[in-house]
Order: C-alpha cells, then sequence, then structure tokens
C-alpha cells in the first residue's frame, strides 16, 4: 500500500482482479445483442441477407402491434405528466405530512407482482373497460409509478421547493410565475427520466398484456417467436434499437438545459 | 392524530394572541384537509387500479367453489404441484439474487474505484436500459447467443467446447439464472453503487493514518457499512427473479415449476377441476413472500441511507 | 368563463354520442345466434347474405401450414371477398382457443369457431361454451364423431408420426424408443406444450405407449412422462415448441407430430431433406373438433364457416394437406374425393392398428400431465 500524504485524497486504482471483472461485465452484455443481430441477418449456410428483417417489417401484425404499444406508451406517458406530476409537486409544496402514506402506495406496485396484478385486474374490472386496450395504460400507470414518483421525488428533492416556493410567494410572485418561474425548470430533468422509464417499461410489459390477450409489442413478439426465432429476434433488436434512440432523444433534448437524464438512480 | 395537534400548536403559534380556540381548531382542520385534497385524484387511481385488483385476489383466495369462505384453496396451493412451483420460484429466486449480488457488487466496486468519469456515466446510463430491458426481446437475444442454434454455442462447438454437454440447458433453470443476470446485474449496481461511492476516502485514510491495515480497514468499517446496502439489495434481486415471468414464460414454457408461470397458464385456461381459485390462493403467496423480501430491502435500505446523509 | 361551457358542451356532446354508439354497436341478427341449421337461414343463400352483412370472421390457432388450412382460409376469401377474416394467434394451442373464447365473450374479438383436441371440445361443450350447429353434410360424419346435439363435430386427422432431416439425422429413428439415443442430442421436440396443445398431447400419448404397450400406456401417461424424462436425462429432449421456422433453422431436426404436419416441415426449407415414418412401436391416431362458440361476435358468418368446411371443396383441401378428412369414407364413395391426394396418404405399416385413445383416456391423461409435466425438470 502507498504511503498517503496527508491532505490527498487518493482512492485505489483497481488491479488486475476488478479490471478483469469489468471486461467480464462489458462482454456480457454485449455479446447476447451482437449474436442477436448476426444471428437474425444469417441465413444457415454462411451467407447473410437481411430477409428476417424484411419478412418482419412486412408483417401486418408489426405494424398494428407497434402502434397498440405506441398509443398505450402516449396514454402512460399522459398519465405521469397529469396525474404524477401535479400530485409530487403539490406532495412538496402542500401536503409533506402525506408523503409517508404517496411512497407506500407508489411501492405497492413493486410488491404486488404483474402476474397478480394481471389476475386480479381480470377479476375486477368491468366488462366494457376489460374490452379496450386502454385499460392496459391505466394498468402501466401503476406499473411505472415507483420509478416514475422515484424520478420527480429526487428531482424536487434536489431543490428546497418549500422554502423557494415560500420565498418566491412572499416576494409576491403569482402561483402561475411560481410554477413557470420555480418549479418547472428544476423539475424539467425529472420529468425527461420519468418519461423514459415509463416508456421503455411499457414498450417491454408482458404478463399483462399478454394475459389479457391484447397484442402489444412483447406479446406479438413472443407469438412470432414461437414459430419464427430469426424474425422474433429482428423485432429484438428493433425493439432495443427504437428504446436507444428514445433514450438518446431524451438526453439531448435535456442536455440543452445542462442537466443529465437521471436514469438510473446514479446521480 | 399528532399531526393534527402539531398543527394546532402551529397554528397556536402563529397566530398572535386570539382567543377561540375552537376556530382555530376548525380552520386548521380544513386547512389539512385543503392540503390533502391536492392528492384525490392520486388516491381515487390508486384505490382503483392498485386496491380493487390485489384486494381481489386476496379476498377470493378464501372463496371456495360454490362461493363459501374456507381454506380449501391455500391448502390445495400448498401441495403437490403447486408446491412445487412455489419451491422452485423459491429456488430460483434465491439463486438469482445470489448470482446477480456477487457479480454485481464486484462490477459496481471495480466501477466506484476506477475513478473514470466517462465509465461511471456509462456504466450508469446502460445500468437504467438494461436494468429495465423487457423479458421477451431479452429472451430472444440469448437464444440468439446460446441457444441450441445460437451463435455463441455454434462457435464454440467448433473449436470443441459444447456447453450443452454438461447439465447446462438455456430452456430450464442454469438458462434462467444466466438470462436474470441480465436485468440482476444492472439492479444490483444502481442500488450498491451510492453505498460504495458514499464510503469517504476521509475514513480509509483515516484508518491508515491509525495504523490499520488494509484487511482490518475492511473488517472494522468497509464491510459493515456495506453489509445493509448489500443484504438489501440482495432481498430486491430476490423479489425480482421471484416474480419474472416473460423471461421464464419465453424459455421454458411450463416445463419449469415456477409460481407466476403456473399462474400464468392457470389464467390461459388449463382448468384444473378441484379448486377454481387456486390461482387466487398463489397470488396470495407471491404477495406475502415478495412483501416480506421488499419489507426487508426498504428497511435495510433506510439503514444504509442514515449513513449516507449524515456524511 | 365561455372556455370552459364550451368544454363542458363538448364533452358532454361526444359522451352522447359514445353512449348512442355504443347502444347501437352489436348489429347481430337474433336469429343468427340461434340458428341450428341452415334451414334456419332459408337456405345457403339466405346464409350467405347474414354473413356479408356482418362483414367479418374470427378465427384462432389457425396456421397457414397447418393441414393447408392457408389454403382453405384464402379459398373461404376468395368466395367472398366481401368478408373480412381475422386470423388470431397462429400458433395458440387448444386451451388457449377456449380461454379466448371465455375472455373475450362480448367483444369483438371473440372468436366465432375454435378447432380444439377432442378433450378440450367435450370439456367445452360441458362448460356450455359451444353453440349447437348442424351442417349441410352432417349426416356424412360418422356416429361417435359428432356430438348428437351439433355442439361439436370433428373434422380431420392423422397419426403421430416421427418427422427428422435426413441431413442432421443421420442415424434413421423409427421408433419412439429410439429417440432416447444419445446420437439425437439436443434433437428431439414436441409440438407446443402438452398439457395446453393437443398435438403434444398425443405426442406424450404415443411415448406412453411406446413404453408401456397398447393398454396400460393409454390409460397411464406417467409412462410417455418418464420415458420423455429419460430423454431429458439423455440430453435428448428440447422444451421447444418445433414450427415450420425451427426446422428451418435447424433448431428441431426430429419432431412428434402429426404426420399432415411433417408435411408442412418438409415444404419449411429446401435445406432440409424432411422424412417421416409412422413408429413401430406406437400407432396413435386423432381427429381434430370444430364448434362454434355460443357467444361468437360473428355468428352467422361462423356458421358459413362450417358450412364450407364440410364441403367437399374445404375437405379435399385438408386432403391436399395430408389430414384425413372426415367425410373422406362418404366422399370416396360418392366418387367426389380428389383420387391424388387420397393416394398420397401415409402408408400404416404392416398389420398395424391405429389406437384412437377415447374421450376419456384423453381427459385423464391431460389431467395427470398437468400434475406431472412441471416435473420434467427434476
Amino acid at each position: 500500500m502507498t504511503k498517503i500524504k496527508s491532505g490527498s485524497t487518493v482512492t485505489p486504482k483497481p488491479g488486475f482482479g476488478l479490471n478483469s471483472v469489468m471486461i467480464f461485465g462489458a462482454l456480457f452484455f454485449t455479446i447476447p445483442i451482437i449474436s442477436a443481430f448476426i444471428f437474425s441477418v444469417q441465413v444457415g449456410d454462411g451467407s447473410y441477407s437481411v430477409f428476417a428483417y424484411m419478412r418482419m417489417l412486412q408483417d401486418p401484425g408489426l405494424a398494428s402491434s407497434l402502434w397498440l404499444s405506441t398509443r398505450l406508451a402516449l396514454m402512460t406517458v399522459a398519465i405521469v405528466l397529469l396525474l404524477m406530476v401535479p400530485t409530487v409537486t403539490w406532495l412538496h409544496i402542500r401536503a409533506q405530512r402525506a408523503k409517508r402514506v404517496v411512497e407506500f402506495i407508489t411501492l405497492l406496485p413493486l410488491i404486488i407482482p404483474p402476474v397478480v396484478t394481471a389476475l386480479g385486474i381480470l377479476n375486477s374490472m368491468p366488462g366494457f373497460l376489460l374490452n379496450t386496450p386502454y385499460l392496459l395504460g391505466f394498468v402501466y400507470g401503476v406499473l411505472t409509478m415507483p420509478y416514475t414518483y422515484r424520478s420527480l421525488d429526487t428531482g424536487l428533492n434536489a431543490i428546497d421547493v418549500r422554502t423557494l416556493v415560500d420565498a418566491a410567494r412572499g416576494l409576491g410572485a403569482s402561483w402561475r410565475q411560481v410554477l413557470s418561474g420555480i418549479i418547472a425548470p428544476n423539475i424539467k430533468s425529472a420529468i425527461f427520466g420519468a418519461v423514459f422509464l415509463a416508456v421503455a417499461l411499457v414498450l417491454g410489459e408482458f404478463v399483462v398484456a399478454s394475459l389479457l390477450l391484447w397484442d402489444t409489442l412483447p406479446s406479438w413478439m413472443a407469438i412470432v417467436g414461437q414459430a419464427d426465432a430469426e424474425g422474433a429476434v429482428a423485432v429484438s433488436v428493433l425493439s432495443l434499437l427504437f428504446v436507444w434512440i428514445l433514450l438518446m432523444v431524451l438526453s439531448l433534448l435535456d442536455r440543452r438545459r445542462k442537466v443529465r437524464v437521471n436514469v438510473g438512480g446514479m446521480a | 392524530m399528532t399531526d393534527l395537534i402539531q398543527s394546532h400548536n402551529e397554528g397556536a403559534a402563529t397566530q398572535s394572541g386570539g382567543a377561540n380556540v375552537s376556530r382555530r381548531n376548525k380552520s386548521n382542520f380544513r386547512k389539512v384537509l385543503f392540503d390533502y385534497s391536492g392528492l384525490i385524484p392520486f388516491f381515487i387511481f390508486s384505490v382503483i387500479f392498485i386496491g380493487l385488483p390485489t384486494l381481489s385476489v386476496v379476498y377470493l383466495a378464501f372463496i371456495g367453489n360454490s362461493g363459501e369462505v374456507t381454506l380449501a384453496n391455500i391448502r390445495v396451493a400448498l401441495q403437490a404441484e403447486y408446491l412445487t412451483s412455489l419451491t422452485g420460484s423459491l429456488k430460483l429466486g434465491f439463486f438469482s439474487a445470489l448470482t446477480g449480488a456477487i457479480t454485481g457488487l464486484a462490477i459496481s466496486y471495480a466501477v466506484a474505484i476506477s475513478g473514470k468519469k466517462k465509465i461511471q456515466r456509462v456504466v450508469s446510463t446502460a445500468s437504467g436500459v438494461f436494468a429495465n430491458t423487457g423479458g421477451v426481446p431479452l429472451a430472444f437475444f440469448f437464444i440468439a447467443a446460446v441457444g441450441n442454434y445460437g451463435l455463441v454455442t455454434v462457435n464454440l462447438q467448433k473449436i470443441g467446447i459444447d456447453i450443452y454437454s454438461g447439465s447446462f440447458t438455456l430452456f430450464g433453470f442454469s438458462g434462467l439464472i444466466l438470462v436474470y443476470l441480465y436485468f440482476q446485474i444492472p439492479l444490483m449496481v444502481i442500488v450498491t453503487y451510492p453505498a460504495i461511492e458514499g464510503i469517504r476516502n476521509e475514513w480509509r485514510e483515516a484508518a491508515i493514518n491509525l495504523g490499520a491495515t488494509k484487511s482490518m480497514y475492511w473488517k472494522y468499517i468497509g464491510i459493515p457499512l456495506l453489509v445493509p446496502a448489500v443484504s438489501g439489495a440482495f432481498l430486491l434481486l430476490f423479489a425480482n427473479a421471484f416474480a419474472a415471468y416473460a423471461t421464464a414464460n419465453v424459455l421454458t414454457s411450463g416445463t419449469l415449476p415456477l409460481l407466476p408461470v403456473q399462474i400464468g397458464s392457470l389464467v390461459n385456461g388449463n382448468v384444473i377441476a378441484d379448486q377454481s381459485n387456486v390461482g387466487m390462493a398463489m397470488g396470495l403467496e407471491m404477495i406475502i413472500v415478495v412483501a416480506i423480501a421488499m419489507t426487508g430491502y426498504t428497511v435495510l435500505d433506510r439503514k444504509t441511507s442514515k449513513w449516507r446523509k449524515s456524511s | 368563463m365561455q372556455f370552459s361551457r364550451r368544454a363542458g358542451l363538448l364533452v358532454s356532446g361526444i359522451a352522447s354520442a359514445l353512449i348512442a354508439s355504443m347502444m347501437m354497436a352489436p348489429v347481430q341478427a337474433a336469429d343468427s345466434n340461434t340458428a341450428t341449421s341452415l334451414a334456419d337461414f332459408g337456405g345457403l343463400a339466405g346464409l350467405e347474405a347474414a354473413c356479408k352483412a356482418e362483414g367479418r370472421l374470427n378465427v384462432i390457432a389457425l396456421p397457414r401450414d397447418w393441414a393447408n388450412y392457408g389454403e382453405v382460409i384464402d379459398t373461404f376469401l376468395r368466395k367472398y371477398p366481401s368478408i373480412n377474416v381475422d386470423s388470431q394467434n397462429p400458433e395458440g394451442s387448444s386451451a388457449q382457443e377456449l380461454a379466448a373464447v371465455r375472455q373475450l365473450k362480448g367483444s369483438n374479438r371473440a372468436p366465432d369457431v375454435v378447432d380444439v383436441g377432442l378433450a378440450y371440445a367435450v370439456a367445452g361443450a360441458a362448460e356450455g361454451l359451444f353453440a349447437p350447429y348442424k351442417v349441410a353434410t352432417w349426416a356424412d360424419i360418422p356416429e361417435g364423431a359428432k356430438e348428437k346435439t351439433g355442439l361439436w363435430f370433428m373434422d380431420y386427422g392423422g397419426i403421430i408420426a416421427i418427422g427428422y432431416d435426413a441431413k442432421r439425422v443421420k442415424t434413421a429413428p423409427k421408433s419412439i424408443k429410439d429417440l432416447g439415443n444419445a446420437v439425437y442430442k439436443n434433437q428431439v421436440a414436441l409440438n407446443g406444450n402438452p398439457t395446453a396443445a393437443n398435438a403434444a398431447l398425443h405426442g406424450v400419448i404415443a411415448a406412453s405407449v411406446a413404453a408401456a404397450g397398447a393398454d396400460k400406456g393409454v390409460k397411464d401417461i406417467s409412462n410417455g412422462v418418464n420415458l420423455i424424462k429419460a430423454w431429458k436425462k439423455a440430453g435428448t429432449f428440447l422444451p421447444v415448441q418445433a414450427s415450420s421456422a425451427t426446422v428451418a433453422n435447424g433448431q428441431t431436426p426430429i419432431t412428434l407430430d402429426w404426420d399432415y404436419l411433417q408435411g408442412k416441415y418438409a415444404k419449411s426449407s429446401a435445406k432440409v431433406k424432411w422424412t417421416k415414418v409412422i413408429p413401430s412401436d406406437a400407432v396413435i391416431g386423432g381427429y381434430y373438433v370444430q364448434a362454434v362458440n355460443k357467444t361468437a361476435a360473428n355468428p352467422a358468418c361462423a356458421r358459413l364457416w362450417m358450412e364450407f368446411l364440410y364441403s367437399d371443396e374445404a375437405q379435399n383441401l385438408w386432403l391436399a394437406g395430408g389430414a384425413r378428412p372426415i367425410r373422406l369414407d362418404a366422399m370416396v364413395k360418392k366418387g367426389t374425393v380428389n383420387k391424388k391426394y387420397y393416394a398420397d396418404l401415409p402408408k400404416l405399416p404392416a398389420g398395424a392398428k391405429v389406437i384412437f385413445p377415447t374421450f376419456d383416456q384423453q381427459t385423464k391423461a391431460k389431467a395427470d400431465l398437468a400434475k406431472l409435466w412441471g416435473s420434467l425438470n427434476k
């Protein structure tokens, strides 16, 4: 161990063991994706073709399931913006006492496995809701709650909202000014993070959609995969690309404000 | 109740003089009511879409074939093939959490002490993406990689290694453990990284200056600080693997006894003659197991944040 | 404020329009739902008109390459171009078909007809899921192949056969017991999950008969499960659903499936040399069963589809797909059978007697399998 001079903040550098751990990690996460890509363009006798992609892109099921998933994602984003953002904002400004209760409620979707939620929905929802795919939108609003709440809560925690609002109000600002001048700019990054998490979850959600017999992108993918492995792999690659592009777009939109998208909870 | 008393006292403090206590009580009560009113849409939404479904499952778990209240569903759910599914899921949860925790912790630690900001940023974003990678595409990535006709399988065969020669198969228990790592490791990294980063260098320096060796530092400072975070994360990973459905369904489709998959196949129409609400009882089982694990995680997470906040 | 009043009017306007459209929504003649034969429609022309008014047919779990269903659907579309055929979940299992009937009741996605295994048909009838209907050619369907009031009736059938890619599989398997040979490592697959899919169920019954003989095998499915468990131990069994795609890309070089499906595997790719053989140690036959959904979304079209399926034209299309249509004997007698396809049907091994598991045997096997199949990986 090197002698540490007082006042310095030398951190130990990773040795061989930990470097190989990081290399293993990088390999483990990239190999499946690379394999998937190659698998989807190979024809089996050594040649390559994009036939699997053409076949999938021409399948009407892809368009209709993608369209359904997109609509559901938009509906979930609407729920985040119209329900979660005002709720969390209100919670921070006016109703701190309720924080424990609300936090507990937002953790419930993590405690109740989605299979059980699907089961419960089939039991308890009236016929007219069960006949519309938009029921899934509401369920997704619930499933994304832990992540969206946490993102928005962390965002508002970073600035002492209560004090700022009190100070602004004390100086004579109207509520509109408070919302647009203080809340909005500070919560924007958190909203981006929440929206990204919601969209990623909706585009990947399988349990509830398949048990309620709706053909969203993932449940359609699973059906396709039963008969056509290459096609399903091709669609999987496409969906991952789509999520990455989405993340990049959100990051870029966010960078203009010089704040980073807080996706994983690691600042 | 204490909240009301608190607000009452606050109200009393801010109002100079003021004689009528009952008027203050009423206005404070109305203030509190108004404060909560902004949360009404949220509460309504939660009651309808969380409360109703969950309560229906819990309620029906105790309702028998002719509508009577009974423990028969639960009894059946704890026997024969249903018990096998429960133990199968518990086993999967445990081993997936174990493998995920060890590898995730190693990666987390390596990244934390590497000090390179770029790696840390990449890992941060990647963790967010991979932790949320849906089960269905993930299953197909692995079929493409290590399925019996996958790229890795075939190329390893070319150099003489047959990964299927032993007891490994992508479409069984070992395969699920492998595939689950893909979202367990990022989850572990997300949860433990802040705790590792929170171990201040000053503590390490102080320990060294006081004459501690590397192993003493770890034994008395490092490990005790990390234990709550790591064990909390373990419980989180366990709950995650226990409840996972999509990947297991695509890869094993019923050949491996797992609780979520069995509930799904009951919904899908494999009617079991005797008890019609066995599925609900199994759902209740899942809620209980995950609730216990998540409570443990929350408690341990709070212990961890205590350390981080105080420093 | 003016804005909110306008918004209020808009909202109430939309609401009333929605309510009105909901009340008008199901435009089904009450007659179609309870019609039990062509007579109730006043003949085929009446039925065709009623179906054209509905404009849509929902079918489920009909892969295009299963007994030539693709051409069956296409021919129907050619006859009635104004009708939209929605083919849902093509690779679905019999269990999933019944689940869809239950779950989608009242929705416009509800399947109009189902094509399921015998055990599922009888269970579904007992549960009250089906509506009785007797097609015009009802008399041609043998007794014992139909429910007497018309709740279900058999459509086509075949024999469980072993299919394999002669290019990849060097040692030709001849019997089911052969499939446990370690030389077939990771090659043997069923057509789906036997607790839900009829073809896979009969595959396991065949294994059971191969392991324990005709009598015991059919009565006790655990023999079949144990045989497949041994295959798992030897590493030959793949818990993957066999399909044209998995055969084409080499994932499932050996399949245990209906003989007419082995035909579709043969056509799946120019690169496979698909050979089929009726196993020497178990000759298991089975017919599939049609039924009309009592809560069909398009009841007239459901019945028109049935009339079409039991016409000579469609029965011959199934024959072209390698399956034995239920009216085969009647058609041979009347001379309406397609002689070329008839001659192409696979020959049975000399002296073999085909075992058709009865409804009771199938139901018991299904129930036992539900308990045993999950232990396959132990």
